[in-house]
């Protein structure tokens, strides 16, 4: 790995590290939507986990589509936000996790949302995965980076 | 809140709001020193006007651009000019600047006084901040006085301070300033006392000029000096100097002044006088536990105390590159005796030796001549490197003087609309360029001869048109420029060059009309004596600007010989070397060109670690620098790293790469926009880009790694932002 990629990933596997909730962008029905989730991640970034019952509108949406936008964020919602917030989108398809797959993603899932036990294993529940194509990193308010996941 | 806190009723829980000037002379003045009356404005004071007003994120802003561990010299410069604006135009709340009015005018009335910074942390026994903030003296009223504490709290983000505390990796984000206001103690004879000196760990110092401090501190006035014994104070022995100048009261501020020739003669201090002095400095030390470095002044025969700090580490020697950062800070005086320097001898030397060294053509020497060569050439390259780092750039910072001075007086919208004020109306970069577009032009006009050019540049035979045609702009160009190489191969790029700047449509260069309004709204702000002086110093600060160009193109020309030379030897070498002929230093190449048994050692390989972790690959798609010359340009992306880079360039695209030296700047007129790895609005890039009107972000971290040939950009000179659309 180059040192750039090295970086670049060290910076993107920190941020989701240090967050626990992130802004889900879906669309459906002709018109984008917004949604708080929990979210976990696989250690080599390809993939996040998060997850919903299937009656909400992001899973509507997100079953019409096939794809979804993640933003996690550091803001701290006081002024230095401007300096100091990093921003990350991570963008994807998006699909239901089952069978093994499904064991696998909710131990990862309930090992850092531990309060989501019963949510997580209801069977209205849907647990999903976004396997990130690319992530978009904005630091230094107005520096951009892209990293590149290989499928 | 308290604005404004009396020396006399300051406690010990007070020293990390007030700092350690104003703690140190308020114990002081409570231990019967005799210290003129004053004051010092906290800094809930300075937080309460840079948290509201959002000044405070503005900075962090502006010094988050890149990480600032890695923000260079030029950078910082620039940083601090743009923050030193910030200050200028953005007003005091009105209650704050109420309470100072207010506070200010009960306690000092219209009596002149002392601004000075006291920054909690500026004067500890591990950092010196000493000439690195800002000090102003006879200042008078208390509007007056509200506008120099607002100096004083910029100075807190000077260059020299932000440099300073890069290299003590201090926190930026939590730097905040005091201010000490004081009255004035108008001394006929002041100085400063060391009660242990720097060097000799046995003897005190003192140090003593007539008049003012100012003089002494900024380097201006020579000090006579005294070496006391430090446990008797005995005299052991006094240093005169040749004694010209004094600082002293103007009707505002300072000013330096011709000493009266009876002055000359007498030393500042009698040896009980300088007695006194040491006396005082050893009561300080041992009222502060610590030896101290102690400002003092006499003023109607009573001595005053004005300062006292531990003597730091940092005056025992300065760390090189610290020493060399506070070089950059020079006076007035100093640049024009370095001017003097420079114009009069350094440049036409360098011109001289350059023209010498080229002398020799390379390709007809022997071996041992070329070694030889090659040697003093390379020689000549690290003797005028180093000129150009101790003499060249120091002299720049009369550019960002000038700066500092329009932007105060004039308080532009842009902190850099003064450079439009230094554009010479010739340069020797754009004169090189002028002479390119007037061959190209000839070429425009000449169907046939472009017609020749073209079957030329694409393999075929030139005639004795197209001969005399590149001999003649070769000649033209004379030695600056990588354009003209020897050989077929080197003449057919430069027809090719030529035809591509024959196509473009001729660029509109930007005007220099207004020069004439700019200088007067400058002048204009000025009376009298100090109008004169502005006039000197644009002066001088045209000739730094001036030279900033120069500089790099003669240094171009050495250069461009020791490379020549190497090419040469990297030639002949290679039948016997093979492939790391072509990667040698100078002197290695020297050693196998005189020792046809030398196998020079091979230069390591970069070896990549075993790559582990997620298969990932990262690029850019914005890249923040700094904004170094105004405009928005789209274009395709070409990263130059070598010569043939530069040869290929096309007319529209954007040049981008670590840094321009003076033997690239013949592709200017063909750029669209320019992109630099090194950062500064005064480096040879930035002023090149501004002449031809280009849009020019400079200081992007690791650009020609980011950016690849055949990308398209968009380069926004007005922001410092290169957006990279798609990857070519």
């Amino acid at each position: 790995m180059r040192d750039k990629d090295r970086e670049v990933a060290d910076a993107i596997g920190a941020l989701l590290d240090s967050q626990r909730v992130g802004v889900l962008g879906t669309h459906g029905s002709g018109s984008p939507y917004c949604s708080l989730v929990g979210f976990s991640f696989e250690p080599g970034l390809e993939r996040l986990y998060f997850a919903t019952t299937r009656a909400t509108r992001k899973f509507s949406n997100l079953s019409e589509t096939g794809r979804v936008a993640l933003l996690v964020d550091n803001r701290t919602n006081r002024e230095e936000d401007l300096h100091e917030a990093s921003a990350l989108t991570a963008v994807g398809p998006v699909r239901e996790m089952t069978g093994k797959d499904r064991e696998r993603a909710a131990s990862i899932h309930l090992a850092r949302h531990p309060s989501l036990g019963g949510f997580v294993e209801s069977p209205t529940t849907a647990l999903l995965a976004l396997d990130v194509e690319r992530y978009f990193l904005v630091r230094r308010f107005q520096e951009v980076m892209v990293l590149e996941i290989a499928p | 809140m308290s604005v404004l806190l009396a020396f006399e009723a300051l406690e010990e829980t007070d020293r990390p709001r007030v700092g350690g000037k104003a703690w140190a002379l308020s114990c002081l003045a409570r231990e019967g020193f005799s210290v003129p009356r004053g004051a010092v404005v906290p800094v809930e004071a300075y937080r309460a006007y840079v948290g509201p007003t959002g000044l405070r994120e503005r900075i962090l802003l502006e010094l988050n651009r890149k990480p600032f561990e890695s923000m260079r010299w030029e950078e910082m410069w620039d940083a601090a000019l743009r923050i030193r604006n910030f200050f200028l135009k953005t007003p005091l709340p009105d209650a704050l600047h109420a309470a100072l009015l207010s506070e200010i005018e009960k306690m000092f009335g219209d009596r002149p006084v002392a601004v000075r910074s006291s920054a909690p942390g500026e004067d500890s026994a591990g950092a010196s901040f000493a000439g690195l903030h800002e000090s102003f003296l006879n200042v008078r009223g208390a509007a007056s006085i509200v506008e120099h504490v607002r100096l004083v709290w910029a100075s807190l983000w000077s260059d020299g301070a932000l440099l300073y505390r890069q290299e003590l990796k201090l926190d930026v984000g939590g730097s905040a300033m005091a201010v000490v206001i004081q009255e004035l103690a108008e001394g006929d004879r002041s100085g400063v006392a060391f009660s242990k000196s720097p060097t000799e760990p046995g003897a005190s110092l003192v140090e003593a000029v007539w008049g003012l401090n100012q003089g002494l501190v900024d380097g201006t006035v020579q000090p006579d000096r005294w070496v006391m014994d430090r446990s008797t104070g005995r005299l052991r022995e006094h240093f005169p100097v040749e004694r010209l100048y004094a600082v002293r009261t103007a009707p505002e501020g300072t000013r330096r002044e011709e000493l009266d020739p009876g002055k000359r003669e007498l030393p500042p201090l009698d040896n009980g006088e300088a007695g006194k002095v040491w006396e005082m400095s050893m009561e300080a030390e041992k009222r502060f536990g610590s030896p101290q470095d102690v400002e003092w002044t006499f003023s109607g025969g009573r001595l005053f105390t004005l300062q006292a700090r531990p003597v730091t580490a940092g005056a025992e020697g300065e760390a090189g590159s610290r020493a060399w950062n506070l070089s950059l800070r020079r006076s007035f005086e100093n640049l024009k005796v370095l001017r003097e320097r420079i114009e009069g001898t350094l440049v036409p030397a360098l011109v001289k030796e350059a023209l010498d060294l080229s002398r020799a053509d390379v390709r007809e020497l022997d071996s041992a001549a070329l070694a030889e060569v090659l040697g003093a050439r390379e020689e000549a390259l690290v003797r005028w490197n180093r000129v150009y780092w101790d003499e060249f750039i120091p002299f720049a910072h009369g550019a960002r003087l000038f700066g500092q001075v329009y932007n105060d007086r004039v308080k532009p919208e842009d902190p850099f609309r003064f450079i439009d004020l230094l554009r010479p109306e010739r340069m020797v970069g754009t004169d090189r360029n002028a002479r390119l577009e007037e061959a190209a032009g000839r070429l425009g006009r000449d169907p046939a001869l472009r017609a020749e050019l073209t079957v030329f540049r694409e393999g075929g035979d030139g005639t004795g048109g197209t001969e005399a045609f590149l001999e003649g702009v070769s000649a033209d160009l004379g030695a600056d420029t990588d354009l003209v190489l020897a050989g077929t191969e080197g003449r057919r790029a430069l027809a090719g060059f030529l035809l591509e700047m024959a196509a473009k449509p001729k660029g509109l260069r930007p005007e220099k009309a207004g020069r004439k309004a700019l200088e007067k709204e400058f002048l204009d702000c000025f009376e009298g004596e100090e109008r004169a002086f502005a006039g000197e110093l644009l002066d001088l600060a045209r000739a730094s600007y001036r030279l900033r160009d120069e500089d790099n193109i003669y240094l171009g020309r050495v250069e461009r010989l020791l490379s020549e030379a190497l090419g040469e030897a990297a030639r002949r070498l290679e039948g016997r070397l093979g492939g790391i002929a072509q990667k040698l230093e100078a002197s290695e190449a020297c050693l196998a060109l005189r020792d046809p048994l030398y196998r020079p050692a091979l230069p390591e390989e970069e070896t990549a670690g075993p790559g582990k972790g997620p298969s990932v690959s990262a690029r850019a798609r914005q890249l923040v620098g700094q904004p170094a010359g105004p405009g928005l340009a789209r274009g395709i992306a070409r990263v130059v790293h070598s010569r043939e880079d530069l040869l290929g360039f096309k007319a529209g695209e954007i040049l981008v790469c670590d840094a321009i030296d003076p033997n690239m700047t013949f592709v200017v007129p063909l750029c669209a926009g320019i992109v630099e790895r090194r950062g500064g609005m005064l480096i040879h890039g930035a002023i090149i880009a501004r002449e031809y009107g280009l849009a020019c972000v400079t200081g992007v971290p690791d650009a020609t790694g980011l950016i690849r040939s055949g990308d398209t950009l968009t380069v926004d000179g007005y922001l410092g932002i290169v957006v990279i659309h798609d990857q070519g």
